[in-house]
């Protein structure tokens, strides 16, 4: 489009014409032709410039390309369910700036005490829009099962609406592929009183009967979080939560006896730095 | 900030400690003074000198239960009021005897020579500790000013004070009684955190937020529950809160007058008849306050320094750094509220004008909070189907840059966003003066990309001089707004602008960045003028947030319809999706700041260094 303009606008401009003619005209024609003429210069007053300014002692007056260093527990959670109770986290940490990120996440759950659904990421993120970074980099699922390692490329970003949202696609040193969509949604009942419904999905190209992994869509894990924000940074919730395997996963896990989903009530604490 | 909320309601509550004692002023008298008599906050010293010695240290002080090691000047917060002369060359000897850091002392609005401006990088290397750096100039303006430091986000937490400078000419507002007003926040959350956690959470201090529970309110003031739903989803649609109105608010912030909590009631006397004048100076660093006395009219004599023509007002909004002297005149022998709210109306600053000591007026109630609309989304106040005919398009020729990357299909709208009315006004008065007039250079970046750093673009800014802001418009009061302000005598500079320099205010909220034309000072150029020229910037405001726009060293003539009476100011608000422009003589070589005068604003992006040569 931008180029299909600018190939017009000579033209436009060599008929003699007002470089925005769709413009109804109505004034001002004779000062529009001496602008014209004079051809006076476009560009920004404070476009980057080749010659760096010299501030003086070399102190910059504004401190605006600082690095911050935050991290959040969203899920740090007991889940509690007659068949079994079992113990969740996922949080992630970042370092860097505006554009430049190093990002941390993990998650697993704790039952019977194992751990499985063990998942941690070390991703480089890139700032490329007003609200969604690129992210990619490596997942390795360390959990009792055995590990598998992954490459990693994905978004992740407020979305349409307010959603948080997050896509992350997988190749794993065997070939594989998976993706997991994650997205979560702040309803504020008051301004501290606030509902959140999350829902993590993953999806794999193949069956992984050892990680309880099956083609097609594999797992969910999903709750419905009813937080209290005492203050910004610590939020304990009272949730209703479910995690359970789908389709071939969940032959598997019925084959292999194990729980293939349950609905738990939760009890959990949000916080962040 | 449970604690901090709580403590909002009810101020008969409260208990205020203070650690501010008389004594600590008198560290900063002026050098020729005999310390005999310490001078009570918002005072003005008896005489003026030319010759000052101020210690910048950092003293224990406890507000409103928040405690801080502020820096300040003699230990106190404000720092003393500086009375100069116009005409005198003033000395100040600024000590710094902080331990670790630097600092500087920016003499904000003071027409001097760079070196003396006191912003570190740009002016000189700043005061490391235990130095002493010397200011010398002379004072060739009079009126009300102020100064703060410019190092370190010192000014946040109270390095500031009033500036008052005795006119040459015979002042036309003398009073008898004469009292300075500043008004500023008080915290003991650290700037450096407050930067930390918006950048986490942009909503970090907004606690009046559109909920389940303010639904039924909101329906009825909409006219249907659908009709506020439409309404949120508009707004969350485009990843914004139509209550973001400051970024920091009154769950953390005690709002102060003359370092006074409201509990704390600072008095100013006055006997029944006579006139009094008020120096209102905004040493907030985040924070606009509209101010009104209950029962008394308000005469707004002087803006930013600049006697105007007197305009009779109930109330007006002060934005960060501007000053306005209001003279008034209480002729019950009774207690008046200074009642100052803060833009967010999240809290007040309070004080008395009373006949007696001791006395307290009614405090009124808050004002409901505004809410942001379209138009300060920058999508104009147009009605569906209004005719665009007869609008003026002055200078579209000029325009083919901003078509440059605009999408194609937004292009009727791009375009009205560079029509606008009040700018053809002066257009028209300057053509009719100068029939002649030397085509205009225009420096124009065309819209801001929407980018990382900018989340809107403002597609029909309009001229919003005539508003008074936000949450003002509509209260049954009189609120001053721009247009009304003229200046007593006419600008000293006739001449055309040369050059039209265009700047976009942009910002991502999300994400915590500010900046102009969609970048944010460390990935931007200075903007260079030459000595000499004049020139005419052009704000178009892309955020929905006002901001106090200060060039350093010289002048802004505000372009709001007076003619060659334009205002002069330092700082000049610009409106959420607005237009406006002012008129600079490039007349003081050196390097300059140029910024958004809210702290976290500034420092995060929306900051440009100006090259004079």
């Amino acid at each position: 489009m931008r180029g299909a303009f600018l190939l017009v606008a000579p033209v436009v401009a060599a008929m003699g014409m007002p470089a925005l003619a769709q413009v109804p005209a109505t004034t001002g024609t004779t000062a529009t032709t001496t602008a014209q003429a004079a051809k006076p210069a476009y560009h920004a007053a404070d476009a980057p410039s080749s010659t760096p300014v010299v501030y003086l002692g070399n102190m910059k007056p504004v401190m605006d390309h600082a690095s911050y260093f935050h991290g959040i527990l969203d899920e740090f959670e007991g889940r509690y369910a007659p068949a079994g109770s079992d113990f969740r986290w996922d949080g992630e940490a970042w370092y860097g700036t505006d554009y430049n990120r190093v990002w941390l996440k993990t998650e697993g759950t704790l039952e019977h005490g194992r751990l499985h659904d063990g998942d941690h990421e070390l991703l480089y993120s890139r700032a490329v829009s007003p609200y969604f970074n690129v992210q990619g980099g490596v997942r390795a699922d360390i959990d009792d099962g055995p590990t598998r390692t992954w490459g990693a490329l994905g978004v992740q970003g407020l979305a349409l609406y307010e959603f948080e949202f997050q896509a992350t696609a997988y190749v794993s040193d065997r070939g594989r592929f998976a993706t997991r969509i994650e997205g979560s949604y702040d309803f504020l009942l008051t301004n501290r009183l606030i509902l959140q419904p999350q829902a993590e999905f993953n999806l794999y190209t193949k069956s992984d009967p050892a990680r309880q992994v099956g083609a097609g869509l594999s797992d969910v894990d999903a709750g419905l979080r009813l937080r209290y924000e005492v203050w910004r940074k610590f939020a304990p919730y009272v949730a209703v939560s479910y995690a359970g395997y789908l389709t071939q996963a969940r032959r598997i896990v019925h084959d292999q006896r194990g729980e293939t989903g349950a609905l738990r009530f939760t009890f959990g604490i949000r916080s962040w730095f | 900030m449970s604690n901090a909320s709580r403590t909002r309601d009810g101020l008969t509550r409260r208990r205020f400690v203070t650690g501010m004692g008389a004594g600590g002023l008198l560290a900063a008298l002026p050098a020729s003074a005999t310390p005999a008599t310490s001078i009570a906050p918002g005072t003005v010293p008896a005489a003026s000198s030319a010759t000052w010695n101020l210690r910048v240290g950092r003293r224990r002080i406890e507000i409103d239960r928040k405690a801080l090691h502020a820096p300040c000047i003699g230990g106190s917060v404000p720092g003393p009021i500086l009375r100069w002369r116009e005409g005198d060359d003033v000395t100040l000897n600024v000590t710094n005897t902080l331990r670790n850091e630097d600092t500087s002392i920016h003499w904000h609005g003071i027409r001097l020579p760079a070196s003396m401006d006191g912003v570190p990088g740009l002016s000189f290397t700043g005061i490391p500790p235990g130095e002493t750096f010397t200011y010398r100039f002379p004072v060739r303006q009079g009126g009300t000013y102020w100064y703060h430091s410019h190092s370190g986000m010192q000014e946040a937490q109270g390095l500031y004070g009033a500036i008052v400078i005795d006119p040459r000419r015979p002042d036309p507002h003398a009073c008898a009684r004469d009292y300075v007003i500043v008004l500023s926040e008080w915290t003991d959350v650290s700037p450096m955190d407050m930067i930390n956690n918006l950048k986490m959470q942009d909503d970090y201090y907004v606690f009046r937020q559109r909920t389940l529970a303010s639904l039924p309110h909101e329906a009825r003031a909409a006219g249907g529950v659908g009709a506020a739903l439409k309404d949120r989803l508009q707004w969350s649609r485009m990843r914004m809160a139509a209550t973001d109105i400051s970024d920091v608010t009154g769950i953390i912030y005690t709002y102060l007058l003359n370092g006074h909590a409201p509990g704390m009631n600072w008095s100013g006397l006055f006997t029944p008849g006579e006139r009094v004048r008020l120096r209102f100076v905004n040493a907030a660093s985040m924070t606009f306050f509209d101010i009104r006395i209950p029962g008394l009219e308000m005469l707004v004599v002087q803006a930013d320094g600049n006697d105007v023509e007197p305009v009779p007002v109930d109330e007006f909004r002060i934005g960060v750094a501007e000053t306005y002297d209001v003279i008034v005149q209480p002729r019950d022998s009774r207690a008046y509220t200074i009642f100052a709210q803060s833009e967010d109306r999240t809290g007040h600053a309070r004080g008395t004008l009373a006949p007696r000591p001791g006395m307290t007026g009614p405090v009124p109630p808050m004002d409901p909070r505004p809410v942001r609309t379209m138009v300060d989304m920058g999508m104009g106040d147009m009605k569906p189907g209004q005719d665009m005919k007869g609008m003026e398009m002055p200078g579209m020729t000029e325009k083919d840059a901003p078509m440059d990357g605009m999408d194609m299909s937004d292009t009727d709208h791009g375009d009205m966003g560079h029509m606008d009315m009040d700018h053809m006004d002066h257009m028209d008065h300057m053509d009719h003066a100068t029939p002649a007039a030397p085509v205009m250079e225009v420096d124009d970046p065309g819209p801001p990309p929407i980018n990382v750093e900018n989340q809107n673009v403002a597609k029909m800014p309009v001229d919003r001089l005539g508003s008074p802001g936000d949450g003002l418009e509509h209260t049954g009061r009189r609120v001053l707004n721009y247009r009304q302000l003229r200046a007593t005598r006419p600008g000293t500079d006739p001449r055309p602008p040369s050059r039209e320099i265009i700047l976009h205010l942009t910002g991502n909220m999300e994400r915590y960045i500010w900046g102009f034309n969609g970048r944010k000072f460390s990935e931007s150029g200075p903007i260079r003028l030459k000595l000499g020229e004049r020139v005419r910037f052009t704000l178009i405001n892309d955020t929905m947030m006002e901001h106090p726009i200060h060039l350093h060293g010289m002048w802004s003539e505000l372009e709001n319809g007076q003619g060659a009476y334009r205002p002069y100011k330092h700082t000049l608000i610009s409106q959420p999706g607005s237009r406006m422009s002012y008129l600079v003589t490039v007349d003081a070589p050196g390097m300059w700041a140029y910024h958004c005068h809210l702290m976290l604003h500034m420092e995060l992006g929306m900051f440009r260094t100006v090259i004079v040569a």
